[in-house]
């Protein structure tokens, strides 16, 4: 066992794990953060995005132990201040950009590491920046079309 | 996962100590290593996490080359590497997907040499020098085959230079599925020579083509890449294509590349 020390949404957790529990497990599991989804478990789907650092990651391929002194921020963590949603995930639900949901947190994880870096994304750049996260109901245009309306780039005549 | 314990050394040293114990294994950014042991493929006791060592970390020039340390992420390469190395930066910019760039390392790619990667390429097109924990190790004597390397037991990547090329570019044919090369070619041309490698098409894993260097070197155009026979190397043939279709694209991808460094 080890003994961990990291910042999870803003909270500060020491943690006494084996160094090899995966992040995704510790999330869910330990911290009850089950927001944070396991799809294929294999590095593929993106469903268990979260971000290490300010950078997206699959917390289903990273291992606590090396997490030592790292700050998480998890889906949990992405609505305003006072619990609205905040302007991605409102575009999310304004443009239909989920059917089921499965895949939605690590799609919220990994497009707002996108806005923050590049504020205003081609679609061809939000497309590249999907290519690590799967959805299997939407057909991604939804997705797509939420991205471009939470950076601003959307017509009110698109909407729908 | 069978069961083992993961250690973090914040030095070198410490990690070449722990990995000379029976059993342990190394473990850089994790992203092929560690769905290798979810899927029981490795049992390692230790796994060595080199990621808290700061010597191999980041991207500095130092006489002229490019230096990465090997446990820097495909992001950092695609960002600091961008006004030194832009085919390199571009290369490092499309490995699998956003995720996947902020944790694996160009030291485990190369370590690993997947057939498929897109590293080797630039690594064996470049004649980059593999700085290692005991020597330097020459590109054109690294890579020894489908995931085989000169690396002996205990040694680790510490870093890689590379020359800078004038120009280069690196022309991947995505496997549409997997984001791995189906085939990819380096082009990069220097004052004495143009260097052609190949990576996705071969059995043998990375190689250079040498008859379109030759002809690249007395005339750097597509047309004299496409007037060439197909690379005559033992390819790799799965259903994702045949062995005939790798032949074919390495031409392809070369005079492709080749045309982009014309304009």
């Amino acid at each position: 066992m080890q003994t961990i020390t990291m910042t999870v949404n803003g909270r500060g957790i020491t943690a006494t794990v084996e160094g090899r529990t995966l992040l995704v497990e510790y999330l869910r599991e330990n911290l009850q953060l089950t927001g944070t989804h396991i799809g294929c478990d294999t590095s593929q789907c993106g469903a268990c995005t979260v971000h290490v650092d300010g950078l997206s990651v699959k917390s289903c391929t990273i291992f606590v132990g090396e997490l030592d002194g790292a700050e998480i921020r998890t889906i949990e963590d992405m609505e305003n201040a006072d619990g609205s949603l905040s302007p991605l995930q409102k575009a999310f639900q304004d443009h239909h950009g989920l059917q089921c949901g499965y895949c939605t947190p690590g799609m919220i994880m990994s497009l707002s590491a996108l806005l923050r870096d590049t504020p205003k994304p081609t679609e061809a750049q939000i497309r590249h920046h999907l290519e690590g996260n799967i959805c299997r109901c939407t057909g991604y245009a939804n997705i797509v079309k939420a991205a471009l309306a939470a950076s601003g780039q959307l017509d009110s005549a698109d909407a729908g | 996962m069978y069961a083992f314990d993961l250690i973090s050394p914040k030095s070198l040293d410490k990690a070449l100590e722990a990995l000379a114990e029976e059993e342990a294994q190394v473990l850089a950014g994790g992203q092929t290593l560690i769905p290798t042991l979810k899927a029981r493929l490795a049992a390692p006791a230790t796994l060595v996490s080199l990621r808290a060592i700061p010597e191999l970390q980041g991207v500095s020039i130092k006489e002229g080359r490019l230096r990465i340390g090997a446990m820097t992420t495909h992001a950092t390469v695609a960002d600091q590497a961008r006004s030194h190395f832009p085919a390199l930066a571009d290369l490092a910019a499309n490995i699998g997907d956003p995720a996947v760039r902020n944790r694996g390392t160009i030291g485990g790619s190369l370590a690993n040499n997947d057939p498929s990667a897109c590293y080797p390429s630039a690594v064996l097109a470049s004649g980059a020098t593999i700085m290692t924990t005991k020597r330097s190790i020459q590109a054109d004597d690294f890579f020894l085959g489908m995931f085989a390397t000169d690396l002996e037991e205990g040694e680790l990547i510490r870093a890689v230079e590379f020359p800078i090329p004038i120009a280069a570019h690196y022309e991947k044919f995505w496997q549409p599925a997997s984001r791995f090369a189906l085939t990819g070619v380096f082009v990069a041309r220097y004052d004495n020579a143009v260097r052609v490698a190949v990576t996705g098409a071969s059995e043998e894993g990375v190689f250079r083509w040498t008859a379109a260097e030759e002809a690249l070197s007395k005339r750097f155009t597509a047309d004299a890449v496409n007037e060439l026979d197909r690379p005559d190397v033992d390819m790799i043939s799965d259903l994702h294509g045949s062995a005939e279709y790798r032949a074919s694209l390495t031409q392809v991808l070369t005079a492709r590349a080749v045309a982009r460094l014309q304009d």
